[in-house]
Parts: structure tokens; sequence; C-alpha cells
């Protein structure tokens, strides 16, 4: 079921693909009964912006948990620049692969600028006897740390709110700041889940521009996003996911053009995949991992 | 009172409906009778209030006071001081910042509850109100008139929330009380503080040290209350007191400073407990002292643990038994089943050194859990502690604790050729045993402070907070969650092993029964847990104030006797109830429990 019809370098003004910063091959995860992803590839090539759509519960957010380690895969690998990640999110994190959550997760008693320090976690060493002893070395660390965060801080545009509570920050910019978090841990490749969610339109567009510049500064992206608009718009290529499996990939016309994206959104039944059986599976799956609330796939595809 | 704007003073302006009051007198009459009312209770406290000495205090003299007099007489200046701010007096503005009128609500309850308990108390104590001197009846008037013009005083009426017609009686009932509450709680609701005028560096530093000079006096005054009366006259006038300068803005004035300016006031601080050993003539109250100490740094101890890093640890106790354990074992005492004495330098190393392991022994295979599963882990390995030192006796098992009967006769230590046992004289002070013990307990305390600061402030810190705030995010974040917690926990341990090597030479004796879950005396976990939260989690000062606070109830309050722990429980759940971030909040936690609230935009750096 997986058709590879990645059209890379058609479109015009596309960046030159680079090396394969992530290669997710063959991810199968499972719960219980349930394949909430089946048999996934995606790679991401460096400087490329990757979408990755689907409709609601097609295993999008469970595929990114497989990805930064929050699950281990039940089948297939995820390498990083040819490295076979670890099982652990820290470990993730810190060989490169960063993310923002679908719901924001941000530590929403610290400061806008101590959100971004913890970012810069993986970045420093200093431990506790450094912290207790305050040598000169500790105050450089510090000091550095803090210049790189309010240079982040900068660049989405909240230098001047460092000292606010991130919770007190209006929903656009909490999405911004998490993102300036996850940038602060330098990774090589950035995983945003949903960025735009709940955004209006003025707000979407400036994430889109903030998403090119982080492409700019040679991080590759992959994206979920429901806004066609601003992914077909942003991304160099589009994978689809529908019920755990990836459809189809390719530049945004091929998949804008294909018949099965268009059936699994709009909701005629597609050729091999009759409703009652899914239904049947779906059913049995909820009542078995009904814990695993964004790993069932939603009912509309099969309407 | 040109300044404010926004708290009503000038009722005549205000526009009609917006303002209300709990007594029915005209504002202006009602802030004269206030202001009169304190100047009166003032006087009042001059004048002898019964007749015979049988009453503990000075009450029978005229032209001075004596013991609950002088709270009252607090409680009557408050009063008139604020009304005189409230008039508008030239130089007792700065007194109320945040406006006078809850301020003068509160100093006059204090003055009122403080008299009236003292007149009630006397009536009871010695059989009848003819016992009672003109004194006494002018002081129950002077406040009461107080109290009552001071509650005419107006306030923002907040809009009632209406009423569904439909609901059942009890409903309506439920809503009739909570609108009434909300109505009592705007009557002693303060405005904004007016912006600080700018002082001088070190007249700011004066303003710092004044606090902590009347902190101390404060704390002596109340560590010295010779009779439960008095006693509770001082819980009474010290409660209503600060909640006044509260509310007046005094207190968020004198924290703003302390936190520009946190290294004078940790200095200033340090010197101000230094000194409560010499404003005492004996030993008596620097027993006291020494304990609300020991106990104060292992709560502190156990604020890193359960403030910073989140981890609900009900078995805290056992590390500062594993300390003084070991400092007992290596102190030469005869009952040590080694024949060692080390310096004090080295045991104290050492027991925090094996309070550590045993740290990371209980914390590895525990903290991989969560929330309550690590309460109760944590609940376990503290008894089994207990039960291991109770065991090893020789009998049971092997012989390393002498069992029930602890390690004891534990010499005095010897620092240097200065005896802990001994009187000293210094300057012109006696310094006894217990006091000589408090000096040394207060630079444990002061390590423990420095080290909850430093760690606090630093990547090793945010990253505590981070894992209390949201695990999975700051796991996503490269933050080693286990690790990190693992350092929390073995640092908190070391911590506390190392108040136990004092603990075990200041108490002579260390036996299993003094590190048990509960217990009447503290510090027990649960006390320890219990001053964590009264005081405010993730503050410096407030496990200092909560362990002092719960120290002293129950050794003053001895009366209550069975009722003890009662009451105690009582007030624990009041104050959760009410104000769940503790006496001292964090801002954060503050802002934590009160989501509905305001937040304000900027987070200073407060709350250390």
């Amino acid at each position: 079921m997986t058709t590879d019809t990645t059209t890379k370098g058609a479109t015009p003004g596309a960046p030159a693909p680079g090396e394969t910063v992530l290669d997710a091959r063959g991810v199968t995860m499972r719960f219980g009964g349930l394949t909430a992803v089946r048999n996934v590839n995606l790679t991401v090539n460096s400087g490329e912006i990757v979408g990755l759509i689907g409709p609601n519960g097609a295993g999008k957010t469970t595929f990114f948990n497989c990805l930064t380690g929050l699950y281990i895969p039940t089948e297939g690998e995820v390498r990083y620049k040819g490295n076979i990640l670890p099982p652990k999110s820290f470990k993730v994190t810190a060989a490169g692969i960063a993310r923002t959550f679908q719901n924001i997760r941000l530590f929403s008693n610290m400061t806008v600028l101590e959100n971004v320090l913890v970012g810069r976690h993986t970045r420093t060493k200093e431990g506790l006897w450094s912290a207790l002893l305050r040598g000169p070395g500790f105050h450089k660390a510090e000091a550095a740390s803090r210049e790189r965060a309010m240079e982040l801080l900068e660049f989405i545009g909240l230098a001047g709110k460092a000292e606010h509570l991130a919770r007190n920050l209006p929903y656009g910019e909490q999405r911004k700041l998490e993102i300036a978090r996850a940038l602060a841990s330098e990774p090589g490749l950035l995983l945003l889940d949903e960025p735009t969610a709940g955004m209006n339109p003025q707000e979407t567009r400036a994430t889109e521009e903030l998403v090119f510049a982080i492409r700019d500064k040679g991080i590759a992206v992959l994206v979920i996003e429901h806004d066609m608009r601003f992914i077909f718009n942003l991304c160099d290529r589009v994978a689809v996911l529908v019920q755990g499996e990836k459809l189809v990939e390719g530049d945004s016309e091929t998949v804008q053009g294909d018949e099965r994206v268009i059936a699994a959104y709009l909701g005629e039944p597609f050729e091999d995949a009759p409703g009652d059986e899914e239904v049947a599976e779906v059913e049995a799956a909820e009542a078995q991992a009904a814990a695993q609330a964004d790993a069932v796939p939603g009912k509309e595809n099969d309407r | 009172m040109t300044t404010q704007t926004t708290a009503p003073q000038t009722p005549g302006k205000m526009p009609a409906g917006s303002q209300a009051s709990l007594v029915g007198i005209p504002p202006h009459i009602g802030r004269a009778l206030a202001t009169g009312g304190g100047v009166l209770t003032v006087i009042s406290t001059f004048l002898a209030w019964t007749w015979t000495a049988e009453f503990p205090g000075d009450l029978t003299v005229y032209g001075y006071p004596g013991g609950l007099q002088v709270l009252v007489l607090i409680g009557g200046a408050l009063t008139g001081l604020f009304g005189l701010a409230s008039y508008g007096v030239k130089g007792l503005r700065w007194l109320a910042p945040a406006g006078a009128d809850s301020a003068i609500k509160l100093s006059a309850l204090a003055a009122w509850a403080t008299a009236w308990y003292t007149v009630i108390a006397i009536s009871t104590k010695l059989g009848g109100l003819v016992n009672l001197e003109p004194g006494g009846w002018v002081v129950a008037i002077a406040t009461l008139t107080a109290l009552i013009g001071a509650l005419a005083l107006p306030f923002d009426r907040p809009a009632p929330d209406p009423a569904d017609p439909d609901d059942t009686g009890w409903e309506q009932f439920r809503h009739n009380a909570r609108n009434t509450g909300v109505f009592i709680k705007a009557a002693f609701a303060s405005g904004t503080s007016t912006p600080a005028r700018k002082l001088p560096a070190y007249a700011e530093i004066l303003v710092i040290v004044a606090a902590l000079a009347l902190g101390l006096t404060v704390f002596t005054y109340g560590i010295g209350t010779e009779y439960d009366e008095l006693f509770v006259g001082f819980l009474i006038t010290a409660g209503f007191s600060f909640a006044a300068a509260a509310k007046a803005g005094l207190v968020g004035r004198v924290s703003a400073l302390t936190a520009k300016h946190r290294n004078v006031t940790m200095v200033g601080a340090f010197i101000a407990a230094a000194a409560f050993p010499f404003t005492q003539s004996d030993d008596q109250y620097a027993t006291i002292g020494v304990y609300i100490l020991i106990f104060a740094t292992v709560a502190l101890g156990l604020n890193i643990v359960v403030g910073l890093a989140g981890l609900l640890d009900l078995g805290y106790v056992a590390f500062l038994g594993v300390g003084a354990y070991t400092g007992a074992m290596v102190s030469g005492s005869p009952s040590s089943p080694f024949d060692i004495h080390l310096p004090f330098w080295a045991s104290a190393l050492l027991g925090a050194v094996v309070a550590m392991i045993f740290g990371v022994l209980i914390g590895a295979p525990t903290l991989r859990l969560r929330g309550d599963y690590l309460a109760i882990v944590t609940l376990g390995f503290g008894e089994i502690f207990r039960l291991a030192v109770l065991n090893a006796d020789g009998t049971s098992g092997p012989d390393i604790t002498n069992g029930s009967n602890g390690i004891s006769s534990i010499p005095n230590l010897n620092i240097l050729g200065f005896d802990f046992g001994q009187e000293h004289t210094i300057a012109g002070f006696t310094i006894a045993r217990f006091a000589n013990y408090f000096l040394l307990m207060l630079l444990i305390t002061l390590v423990v402070v420095v080290v909850f600061r430093r760690s606090s402030d630093s990547r090793i810190g945010r990253a505590w907070i981070a894992i209390r705030e949201d695990e999975t995010a700051a796991l996503a974040m490269g933050i080693n969650g286990f690790r990190v917690k693992l350092i929390a926990f073995a640092l908190g341990a070391a911590l506390a092993g190392l108040a136990g090597t004092v603990q075990a030479h200041v108490t002579y004796t260390v036996t299993p029964e003094q590190y048990q879950f509960a217990h009447v005396v503290p510090p027990n976990s649960a006390f320890l847990l219990a001053a964590v939260v009264l005081g405010g989690m993730g503050t410096i000062s407030g496990p200092l104030v909560g362990a002092a606070l719960l120290y002293l109830i129950p050794a003053k309050l001895q009366f209550l006797g069975d009722y003890q722990l009662f009451a105690f429980g009582l007030a624990l759940v009041l104050l959760m109830r009410f104000r769940p971030e503790g006496l001292i909040p964090n801002r954060r936690r503050q802002l934590e429990f009160h989501e509905e609230a305001e937040a304000p935009t900027v987070l200073s750096k407060a709350g250390a």
C-alpha cells in the first residue's frame, strides 16, 4: 500500500536535497490488537520541510511519538543521520531531534526565558557541583545559555516578554515559545505537531514565515497539520497517512490530485477498504486500548 | 491620601451603590471612631486591668503595660497609626502604600480579639467580672469602638451573583453563603500598591535591617512567652497584625526590597538569628531554638525534594536518622559498636555521605514511580529504616545500633578546644550548652540555605522545576528525568544527614523512636512535610517559618493536652482550604493554586 511517488526536484525552486537526516523504515506501532501505525517509511533530508497529513486518528501523532522515543516502535527502525535512535525521549533530543506538542506543553509557571533555558539542558553540562561551587565556568556557561536563549527569543519575536510567565502569553505566542524551546536544544530536525492549531489566518501566516526561517537556519522540519493551505504553501514534500498507513508521498500537486487522498478526506470508500471490517476493528481496539486515545483511528474515514 | 485614586478614601466622591460597609455608620464617623478607639486602647493599656497578681503578667499596675497589655498596645497603636495614615497625615503615608482601610480593620480586629481574650480569660480564671479593674472595662470598650468604627469603613461592593429561583432550598442557602463569603472577603481586600518611592540603596538596606530586627524581636518574644494566655495572645496579635501589614502593602514592599538585596537579606537574617542566644539570659529558650533550627533545616532539605523537584517523600526523617546514627557511632560514645572518635568535620561529612548513599539506594528503585506511588513507597522505606535499626540489637539481628536503647551518652562536641558542653562568656554574654549548639546548627542551616539557593537557580534547578511542571515535556526537552530526580533525592538526603550529625550531639541519645513517620514531637516525616506545606513549597523562608510555628505551637499549648493533635489537624485542613500555597508562597506556586486570580505579567525574583 506504500506507494512512493516522490517527485523530488520537480518543483522549481525547491532546495536541492541534501543528506538524509531522518530515515524511518518500516515503522509499525501496535497497541494490543490495534495497529496504529503500519509499516511506514519516511525520509527527511536536510534543508527540507516535509508535511505529514491525514484524517483525524490516522496515526500521525503516534508516528511522531515513535520518532521521538516516547513510544518504542513495535517493528522497524528510525535512524537519525545514520544512527539508530535510542528508545528514550531525552536521548532522542540529545541526538538532535526536537519536537513540539499538539496540545501545548509549556512549563506554564516558569518564565518565557526559563522555558527556553530548559530547552538548553542537553547542550549544557553544568551539574550540581558546579551549581553549588559557582566557579567561573558556571557563570560563563549560564551567561552563554542566557545569551543563546535571548537570541532565540529575538528570533521568534518574544524577547520583550522574557520575564513573563509562559501561562500569561497569548495562545499564538505560546506556540511560538514552544518552537523556541525546541530550537534551544540545537536540533538537526524539528518535529512540529499541528503548529497552527487554533490560530487565526494572520498568525498562521506568521508561523509559515517562522518555519521558513527555521529551514533557512539549516534545520530540517517535519510538520503535522490539518490546515491544507498552510501545508501546501510550506512543504517541499507531503506524506499522507491514512489509518496508520502511508498512502501517498510527493509534492503538493501530486498529493492534491491523488484521488485516494480525496477519498480519504471526503469520505468515499476507497477501493480495498470497505467500512464494516474497520469499524469492528476500531471498536474492539477502543475497548482494549481506551487509554491510547490518540492512537485510535477516527471514524470519519469510514463514514 | 492624595496618591490613592483606586482605594475609596473619599467616600463623598464615589458613586453611591458601589460602596458598602459591614456596619451602618457613616464612614467619616467610623474612621474617627477607629482612630480614636486605637488611641484610647493605647492609653488603656497603661491602666490596671485586674486587682490581683493571680492572673499572670503585670496587669495590676498603673503607669506601664505588662504581659498581654503589651500585645493590646501594639494592636491599638497599629490601629491608630493606620487610622492617621488614612487621614493622609504627613510622614505616615508610607505605612499604607496599598490603602489603609483593610489594614485598619485587621489591626482593630487584632486589638479587639487580644483585649477581649484577655478580659474573658481574667474573668473565667479569677471567677467573674468583678475581678476587672476600670482599665479592663476601658480597654474592652475602646477596642470594641475601634472595631465597630473600622468595620464601618467603606469598600467596593462586589456584584452579587444572582440566584437561580429554581434552586432547592439547600442550594439557595449555599448560594447565599457563597455571596456572603465574597462580600466579607471584599471588606478586607486591599487596593493595588502605589509605586514605591525611589530610596537610596543605604535606606533600602536600613529598611531590610529594621524588618529583620522586628522579625527577631517577634520571634524572641514568641519563644519567651511564659504562660499559655500570653502565647495565645501573641498568636492572635501577631497573626492579625501581619495580615494588616500585608493588606497595607508593607509586606509586599519589604519583600520587594529583600528580593532586590538578596545577599544583604541573607547575611542580615543570619546575624539576626545568631543574635538570638545573646538576647537570652539562660539556656531555657536556646533549647527550643536549637530544636527549631534542626527541624527547620531538615524541612528546608525536604523542600528541595518536595518543593523543587515535586517528589512527595513521606520517609524523609529516615535520612536524619541515618545521619544521627552515623554521627553517634563515630562520636566515641561508649555504647557505639565502633570505638572511634572522629573530629566533628569528619563525622559531619561522613553523616552526609552515608545519608546520601542511603538516598541513592532508596531512590534508585523508587524514583521510577510517580506521584502517590512514590509517596507510599518512601513511607514504607522510612518505616523499614526504623524497624531495621530497632532490630539490629544483637538478638534479632547483628549488634550495630543497640536496638531500642539506642546509642546513648554521646559526648559533647569539641571543636578546636571549644567545648560545646561548657558555658562560655563572649563579650559579657554567657553562652551555655544549647546556645553553643544553636550557633553551630545555624552554620549548618546557612549551608543548607546556600545549597538550596544555588541549586535552585541553576541548570539542575530549572530541570527540577520542569520535571515538576510537566514530566513528559521535560523528558522531550532532553532532561534525563530519573537522573535529575535522583540527584534531588540524594542531595536532600545528604542535607538531612548533615543536620542529623549535630542532632545526635544535641540530644545525647539517638533511639529509633525519634525517627517515626508520625510522632508527637517534631521532627518526624509528617511534621516535616507539614512544615514545608504550611510554610510554602519551593521557598527558603517558608519551611523555616513553618517549622518554627509547628514546633512552638505544640510546645507552648500544652494545656490543649489530648486535643493538641486534633487542633493541629483542624488548623492544617483550614489552611489547605484557604491558603493552599502556604504562609510564604512561592510566586509560581501561588499562581498554580489561584488560577482565576489575575496573574501578574512579570515574575519577579521574589519568593526566596
